[in-house]
């Protein structure tokens, strides 16, 4: 432990990135132009929330940290052990005990409260970087408030499948003035985003820190023939019976039979532990037994 | 009646070459305004100031807004040039691929202007680009074909209803016939002659071609090294040409 400081990070760059935040807080949405460090782990991985997280961290925060809604897939597992290792803080799989989560693509099932703060990893933090590739037209484009483009996103959508298939990264209105990216989130969890805990998004690579306040307006781009819908598998989970989560489908054989279950295996637990069934859970631990 | 546009002498150096100098004219609705010369005149100069596409170091573009108040488009901010060039100013590029979002369907391509100014209804804005399509004589099937598989007369014909869907009451075009084979190009014209006199637009057309100024344009102005050295009605112009430039320029068109 002493041979790092306190969350790997000097105090310097730290500072540096907590100014970079507070902006992002400032100005909901506004992507934050930031001094990127070098991780010990390469671009892709979490560089932007890790040092998000770095900067956000106090010896006393308890830090939860979910890839795919998952806590024991490797990204969540070595994130976790990296701050075990250079920050000594506590660690949780448990959503309500965490102060601090970092998440890859999902945001928990449970809703958070005011004193916790969810920090996202971003791989491309411009909305509308595969519609224009120059950064300083989307820069312009931003602060002119110009995003009649990103509708045509949405129309090529529409027009090619006959529904809007952007199913992940789907496009928001950020307290009706930014256009965001909520980073590779699926849209069912879009609608959660006007929640009670702070939101800070990280991306390394891309050197942007953006952020979105308590109980800040967020809406989800669409057409008013085309609304938007927050969708997810038919199913209910077949671990713990829930309607209501994000569920990932899992292909259990050669036959193609398959199986949901939900992403966020913590609220899978949680509900199994308070006794609900699932379809296909009392098979499965006979198979185990 | 009052001008549409008034341009009152407009300059603009690069460095210490003239790019166009001294520059003066008045358009009126519904007047089509050619402009003629060499390569390196100044002709596409002083057509990217007037769109906006270039700050002239000197001079006023003055332009009547809706509200009927003349404006300096030169002066006013950027978001409210931005906003002119895409509700009530079209500008139509020699090259196709310059105004065209090659890897957007065509549909798409014409329905980006009214999204940008607040169209949200996919099924209203869809029959509008079909409409569209069909004013220029593309067929309702190809609507949700990427530009990139359309020829090169199709790809003009494309940038020109994207350009027109909202209505615009001022067109500015840069060689839209070149690089386009004899028989596309006269369908073209057309297209464009019965477009303007049908929507009533005032457009200026920057062009090398002699006779496709003679075929739209009511009103010519020559231009050489960077400076206007001849003006007045197309045929008067090209039928009695006073200045000696002039008069190289009309006799080095080829009779057939």
């Amino acid at each position: 432990m002493s041979d790092y400081n306190f969350a790997y990070l000097d105090e310097q760059t730290k500072r540096m990135i907590r100014r970079a935040i507070l902006k992002g807080l400032a100005i909901p949405g506004y992507q934050v132009p930031f001094a990127s460090r070098e991780m010990p782990m390469p671009y892709g991985w979490g560089t932007g929330g890790v040092q998000v997280s770095a900067a956000t961290l106090t010896p006393e925060d308890t830090l939860k940290v979910i890839d795919q809604g998952a806590d024991d897939t490797t990204n969540a597992v070595s994130i976790r052990k990296f701050f075990e290792k250079t920050a000594g803080v506590a660690t949780t799989e448990e959503t309500a005990q965490a102060s601090v989560i970092q998440t890859r693509h999902r945001i928990p099932e449970e809703a958070l409260r005011e004193d916790q703060i969810l920090v996202y990893q971003v791989p491309i933090p411009e909305p509308l970087r595969f519609l224009e590739p120059s950064e300083v037209e989307t820069r312009k484009m931003h602060s002119l408030e110009e995003y009649g483009l990103m509708h045509v996103k949405l129309y090529e959508d529409i027009a090619k499948h006959g529904a809007i298939a952007t199913s992940y990264a789907y496009p928001v209105k950020v307290e009706g003035r930014y256009v965001m990216d909520p980073s590779p989130i699926p849209k069912f969890d879009n609608p959660k985003m006007e929640m009670a805990a702070i939101q800070l998004f990280g991306a390394g690579r891309e050197q942007r820190i953006y952020a979105l306040p308590p109980y800040c307006q967020v809406v989800s781009l669409d057409f008013e023939d085309f609304p938007f819908e927050a969708s997810k598998a038919e199913h209910p989970c077949d671990m713990c019976g829930a309607e209501d989560s994000y569920l990932d489908e899992v292909i259990m054989d050669d036959a193609g039979s398959r199986m949901f279950v939900c992403s966020d295996t913590d609220y899978c637990a949680s509900r199994r532990a308070a006794g609900h069934v699932g379809a296909q859970a009392a098979a499965l631990e006979e198979t185990a037994a | 009646m009052t001008p549409l546009l008034k341009v009152e002498n407009i300059s603009k150096y690069y460095g210490q070459r003239i790019g166009c100098q001294d520059v003066n004219f008045d358009l009126y609705p519904g007047e089509v305004m050619g402009i003629v010369g060499e390569s390196g005149s100044g002709k596409s100069t002083l057509l990217n100031c007037l769109a906006g596409h270039l700050t002239p170091e000197t001079g006023e573009v003055l332009f009547e807004m809706r509200d009927g108040a003349m404006r300096d488009t030169v002066t006013m901010s950027e978001p409210e040039r931005r906003m002119l060039s895409r509700t009530d100013w079209a500008f139509v590029h020699q090259h196709a691929r310059d105004g065209l979002r090659m890897n957007v369907s065509a549909g798409g391509n014409v329905g980006e202007r009214l999204m940008a100014v607040g169209a949200r209804h996919y099924g209203n804005i869809r029959a509008e680009a079909v409409d569209w399509l069909g004013r220029v004589e593309i067929s309702e099937s190809r609507v949700d074909d990427r530009p990139t598989q359309f020829s090169g007369g199709m790809q003009q014909r494309l940038q020109i209803a994207r350009n027109l869907v909202t209505g615009p009451r001022l067109v500015f075009m840069d060689e839209p016939t070149g690089g386009l084979d004899v028989s596309v190009q006269a369908r073209l014209l057309d297209l464009l002659r019965g477009l303007v006199r049908e929507m009533g637009l005032s457009a200026i057309i920057v062009t090398h071609d002699l006779a496709v100024v003679r075929l739209l344009a009511d009103r010519l102005m020559v231009m050489k090294d960077g400076h206007v050295v001849e003006t007045g009605l197309t045929d008067q112009v090209l039928d009695d040409p006073q200045h000696a430039y002039t008069q190289l320029l009309v006799s080095s068109v080829l009779q057939v």
